[in-house]
C-alpha cells in the first residue's frame, strides 16, 4: 500500500488585510485576508518549518529516504534550494535532496512522483506569492510552506493510500514570469478558463475510473490551481455532493501557490474519517487528479497545530510593511554597516549548528550553544555529544528591544532564554510584539533567514512565541 | 603559576591626551602626533629617547607601521595591539611590562581612533568572515539587558530605576562640562536625560557614551629613574586583565546584574595594590560608563557599593564630584565620547591630572589629599562574554 504518512502546513504568523490595500491605493485589495511571509522567512524556510512539522507528526522513527522541494520563489537558483531544507531537518547524507523549482506545477509533479512508489519521500514545498501593488496576484496569494510524507505500508502507518490518479498536459499560455521578474503576468481570463475547465473534467473522470470510484463516493475534494476563476467553476461540475467541495482558504490564507496543493491535502488528512475518498484536483498548465482513500490510522492520528488552527492564530502587518518586505518599497535602513555574506567555509564546517541548531552537552549535563570542545562547566576537552536543540522550548530570562542595529525590518526584539532541562542562549525573536513581550515567556526555535548579502542567504534559527501565539506565559 | 604584579616597579612619567570630538579636521596621524608630543614634551625627551613602543587602536590602523610612520620613529620596535574597548588600556599594560621585564628603559603606550570617519552611527568592527550565526546587536542592547534583571533582582521600580540611571548620565555631563578635553561639556538635566529617545530597552540616547575621535599617551619608565623625567611621577601599583571565556552567554546561574569578569579582575587589582577597603582607601576612579547601567553596576562590582546598594548611593551622591568617592570626574565615555584605541588611556590621563593637581579647580577632587590610590577600570564585549581591564594607580611608591 502506497500513501500518505504524515502531511503539515506552515502558515506564516503575519496576515494581510486586503481592505488595506485599496485603502493605500484607491484600488485593488478585496476581502478577507492573505498570509504573509515575514521579512525574514523564504520559500526555504517555510519549507523547512512545514518539514519539521510533517516528520514531528509522522510515524515515530521514520525518516524520509529523498527529498523534493517544490517552490515559484526559490531563494537560489543554480545552487540547490533542497539541500538548506536537508540541514536544517537533520537528514542523513545519504538522502537526496532536489529541486523542482520555478513553476506551480512542479509541487504537484513531485507530489506525484513520490506517491508513485520507491523510498520514503518527503515532498516540501514553500511558496512566496506576490504581485504588483493593487493587482489581484497581490491580494490573492497567499504565502505557506506545506509537507507530504509519502511512503510505503512498510515504512509505517499510512493515513491515506493513494487508489487513483490522473495527469493531462496542453500547452497553453495563461500566466508566466520572466527570468528575474518578481511579478507575474496572465492572459486574458476567459481564455484560461476555456481550456482548464475541459482539462480538469477530463483529468477528474478518468482519475475516478483509475480509482473505480464513483464521484458520488468521494468525500472530500479540494481544488486548488493557478487559475482562479477555473477553479471556481471547476468545483461545480465535479458532480460532487453538497459540502464535499473543501474550503480553498481564499478568505484566509490566499493562494499558496507551489505550496497549495500540500496545504489542501493537509487539511484533507487533518478532517478525514476512516475510510473517506479525499481528493485533490491541481490545476497548473494542466490538470492532476490524486485520489486517495483515508485508512483507519486517520482516527488515531491527532495532529497538532492544525491548518485551522494555524488561519485561527496569527496577527496584522500593515500593508507598508508588507509592501517593504516584498521588496516593493524601500524604507530608510539604520544607519549601520549592512551584514556582510555568511562565508561559505566555516558555515560548512558548522552546518550542523548553523542549519540543524545542534549545540553540545558536556558530562556534566551543560549546553555549549554552538558546540564547543572545550566545556565552560567542567572543563573537559571533547566530551560532549551533540545536543539537538531546534524542537526544545524554552522560556524568556531577560530581553530588549534594538531599535539601533542593522536589521531588514527594526527594530531587533532579542531575549536571553533558559531551555526546558538546561541550557541557554541569547537569541533574536521574531514574530513577536515587543510590547507584549515578558520575562517568563514561552517561546520555541523556527528557522529563518537572517539577511542576505551579495546573493548570499544567511540561514539561521531565532525564537518566537510558542505557536505564534503572543503572551503565552508560564510565570 | 601566580600572578605577581608589578606593584611600584614603573611610573608613568609623561602624558598626553588630544581633546575629544568629531574631528574632521584631523587624520590618525595629526592625533596621534598630538598626543604622543604632549607625554614626550612633558617628560623633557624625544621619540628618539623612548626605546619601544605600544600602539592600541581598534579600526582605525593595523601593525605597528601606522604609528612609526606618524611619528617617523627611527628603528624602534612598535606592537600595535586591539582588545576591544580596553585597548588603550592594554597598551598601557604591555608598554609597563616590557619596562618592567627590563627589556626597556621606557616605552611609550598610545591609543588612538578615528571612529567618526566610518560615517556610521556608534562603534563598528572590521568584519571576519564567520558562519553569520553571530549575533548582530549594538553594544546598547546587550548592556539594556542589565536593566530589567537588576530591577527585578533587588525590586526597584522601572521608574526609580530610570531616575537612577539619568543621575549616572548627569553626574558625568557635570563633570564633563568642566572638562576642556571632553566632546560634550554642557550640562544635561535628568528630565532631559529620561525624556530622551529611546535606542535600545529603556535606555535612551542620553545613557549611552558617545562617539568620537581621540588619541592619549603614557611615557612608562623604569621607577627608579621616574624623577629624571618629573617631580610628580604615577606610580603603578596594580594591573590585571581577564578575557572572559562567554560561559555568561551559556550559563543559565548568569543573571545580568553583574558583569563576573570585572570582579576578577579588580580582585586581582586590589591584591596587588594591598587594597582591602576600595571605599576607604580609593581616592578616585574612572570606570567604564559605556552606558548608564554599565556604571551602576560597575559600583557594586568594584566594592564601591554593597550588592542591590549603587542604586541608592547613586542617588545619594556618594561618586559625584563633590561625593565620598568620585567616579569619572573627568566626565566619563559620557562626555568624552569613546574612540577604542584611547579611551582606556584617556581614563588614566585623568589621575594624572587629578594627583598631580593639574585638573581645572572646578574640575579637582578633595578625596586625593588623603586617599593616594586610583583605580581605572576598562572593559570591553558585554554582559556576559566581556573582558575587563583594571590598574591602580598612585603618586607615591610604597
Amino acid at each position: 500500500m502506497r500513501g500518505i504518512l504524515s502531511a503539515a502546513a506552515y502558515l506564516p504568523y503575519h496576515r494581510l488585510d486586503r481592505a488595506e490595500i485599496a485603502a493605500t491605493f484607491g484600488k485593488g485589495g478585496g476581502r478577507g485576508q492573505r498570509t504573509v511571509a515575514s521579512y525574514d522567512e523564504d520559500a526555504t524556510t517555510l519549507a523547512v518549518e512545514a518539514g519539521r512539522l510533517a516528520l514531528r507528526r509522522g510515524p515515530a522513527g521514520v525518516e524520509p529516504a529523498a527529498l523534493w522541494f517544490a517552490t515559484t520563489a526559490p531563494p537560489y537558483l543554480d545552487k540547490t534550494n533542497a539541500t538548506a531544507v536537508h540541514a536544517a531537518l537533520r537528514l542523513d547524507r545519504s538522502v537526496p535532496a532536489f529541486d523542482a523549482a520555478g513553476s506551480v506545477r512542479s509541487a504537484v509533479g513531485a507530489l506525484r512522483a513520490a506517491l508513485a512508489g520507491g523510498a520514503t519521500t518527503l515532498v516540501a514545498a514553500g511558496d512566496l506569492r506576490s504581485g504588483a501593488p493593487t493587482s489581484p496576484d497581490e491580494a490573492a496569494g497567499g504565502d505557506a510552506g506545506a509537507a507530504v510524507l509519502a511512503g510505503d505500508a512498510d515504512d509505517g502507518q499510512v493515513l491515506a493510500e493513494l487508489i487513483g490518479a490522473a495527469s493531462l498536459t496542453e500547452e497553453f499560455l495563461d500566466r508566466w514570469r520572466a527570468p528575474g521578474d518578481t511579478h507575474a503576468k496572465v492572459w486574458e481570463e476567459r481564455f484560461g478558463e476555456s481550456v482548464y475547465v475541459p482539462l480538469g473534467r477530463d483529468a477528474w473522470e478518468l482519475a475516478l475510473k483509475d480509482a473505480g470510484v464513483g464521484a458520488d463516493e468521494v468525500g472530500r475534494v479540494a481544488v486548488v490551481g493557478t487559475h482562479a476563476r477555473s477553479v471556481k467553476a471547476l468545483g461545480r461540475k465535479l458532480g460532487i455532493g453538497d459540502g464535499v467541495l473543501a474550503d480553498d482558504r481564499s478568505a484566509t490564507v490566499g493562494n499558496a501557490g507551489a505550496a497549495a496543493p500540500g496545504l489542501a491535502l493537509t487539511t484533507l488528512l487533518e478532517q478525514a474519517t476512516p475510510g473517506q475518498v479525499l481528493a485533490l484536483v491541481t490545476l497548473a498548465d494542466g490538470a492532476d487528479v490524486l485520489v486517495l482513500r483515508a485508512t483507519d490510522a486517520v482516527a488515531a492520528w491527532s495532529p497538532d497545530r492544525t491548518v485551522d488552527e494555524q488561519v485561527a492564530a496569527g496577527g496584522p502587518v500593515p500593508y507598508g510593511t508588507f509592501l517593504s518586505w516584498r521588496g516593493e518599497v524601500t524604507v530608510q535602513p539604520p544607519n549601520r554597516p549592512e551584514p556582510q555574506r555568511a562565508a561559505a567555509p566555516p558555515s560548512a564546517r558548522r552546518a550542523e549548528w548553523k542549519f540543524g541548531f545542534v549545540g553540545s552537552r558536556d558530562p556534566s549535563g551543560a549546553l555549549s550553544l554552538p558546540p564547543a570542545r572545550i566545556s565552560y562547566a567542567d572543563g573537559s576537552i571533547d566530551q560532549g555529544t551533540p545536543a539537538p536543540m531546534a524542537d526544545v522550548p524554552a522560556t524568556v530570562v531577560t530581553f530588549t528591544v534594538d531599535r539601533l542595529a542593522y536589521s531588514p525590518s527594526p527594530p531587533i526584539v532579542f531575549a536571553v532564554v533558559d531551555f526546558d532541562g538546561g541550557g541557554r542562549f541569547p537569541v533574536e525573536l521574531t514574530d513577536v510584539d515587543p510590547d507584549a513581550l515578558a520575562i517568563g515567556d514561552r517561546v520555541e526555535m523556527t528557522f529563518r533567514r537572517l539577511t542576505t548579502a551579495d546573493g548570499v542567504h544567511n540561514y539561521f534559527w531565532k525564537a518566537r512565541p510558542v505557536g505564534g501565539t503572543n503572551g503565552e506565559t508560564t510565570s | 603559576m601566580s600572578s605577581h604584579g608589578i606593584r611600584d616597579r614603573v611610573a608613568i612619567v609623561g602624558m598626553g591626551c588630544t581633546d575629544f570630538g568629531e574631528h574632521w579636521d584631523r587624520s590618525a596621524d595629526d592625533l596621534i602626533i598630538d598626543a604622543a608630543g604632549q607625554a614626550l614634551a612633558g617628560a623633557g625627551v624625544t621619540s628618539d629617547d623612548v626605546d619601544a613602543y605600544w600602539f592600541g587602536t581598534a579600526t582605525t590602523a593595523m601593525s605597528g607601521i601606522a604609528l612609526s610612520q606618524a611619528l617617523k620613529l627611527r628603528a624602534k620596535p612598535v606592537t600595535r595591539l586591539e582588545n576591544y574597548c580596553a585597548t588603550g588600556s592594554e597598551a598601557l599594560r604591555n608598554a609597563c611590562y616590557a619596562v618592567a621585564s627590563g627589556a626597556y628603559d621606557s616605552a611609550l603606550a598610545l591609543g588612538v581612533e578615528k571612529v567618526k570617519d566610518a560615517g556610521y552611527q556608534g562603534l563598528n568592527a572590521p568584519p571576519i568572515p564567520t558562519d553569520g550565526t553571530q549575533r548582530t546587536l549594538t553594544a546598547a542592547a546587550m548592556f539594556s539587558l542589565v536593566v530589567p534583571a537588576y530591577a527585578q533582582k533587588y525590586g526597584v521600580s522601572e521608574a526609580e530605576l530610570r531616575e537612577v540611571l539619568a543621575r549616572i548620565a548627569a553626574k558625568n555631563h557635570f563633570n564633563g562640562a568642566r572638562n576642556p578635553r571632553a566632546q560634550f561639556r554642557r550640562e544635561v538635566s535628568v528630565e532631559t536625560i529620561c525624556n530622551a529617545p529611546t535606542v535600545a530597552g529603556p535606555l535612551g540616547v542620553f545613557d549611552c557614551a558617545g562617539v568620537a575621535d581621540g588619541a592619549a599617551a603614557a611615557l612608562v619608565v623604569r621607577a627608579e629613574d621616574a624623577h629624571r623625567y618629573t617631580d610628580r611621577p604615577l606610580y603603578v601599583k596594580a594591573l590585571s586583565f581577564v578575557a572572559g571565556n562567554g560561559s555568561g552567554n551559556a550559563d543559565p546561574d548568569y543573571d545580568y546584574t553583574t558583569f563576573p569578569e570585572v570582579v576578577q579582575a579588580v580582585t586581582e587589582a586590589y591584591r596587588q595594590a594591598g587594597v582591602t577597603d576600595p571605599r576607604g582607601q580609593i581616592a578616585m576612579a574612572e570606570v567604564h560608563d559605556c552606558f548608564t547601567p554599565t556604571e551602576l553596576v560597575l559600583m557594586e562590582d568594584l566594592g564601591f557599593a554593597d550588592r542591590g546598594a549603587a542604586w541608592k548611593e547613586v542617588l545619594a551622591g556618594s561618586f559625584a564630584l563633590d561625593g565620598d568617592l568620585p567616579v569619572n570626574p573627568d566626565g566619563g565615555l559620557k562626555s568624552f565620547g569613546h574612540p577604542v584605541g584611547a579611551s582606556g588611556l584617556r581614563m588614566h590621563f585623568e589621575h594624572w591630572l587629578q594627583f598631580r593637581g593639574e585638573a581645572p579647580p572646578e574640575r579637582q577632587i578633595a578625596t586625593v589629599a588623603d586617599r593616594r590610590l586610583g583605580l581605572v577600570q576598562n572593559l570591553g564585549g558585554y554582559p556576559g562574554e566581556m573582558l575587563c581591564f583594571a590598574s591602580i594607580v598612585g603618586p607615591e611608591p610604597g
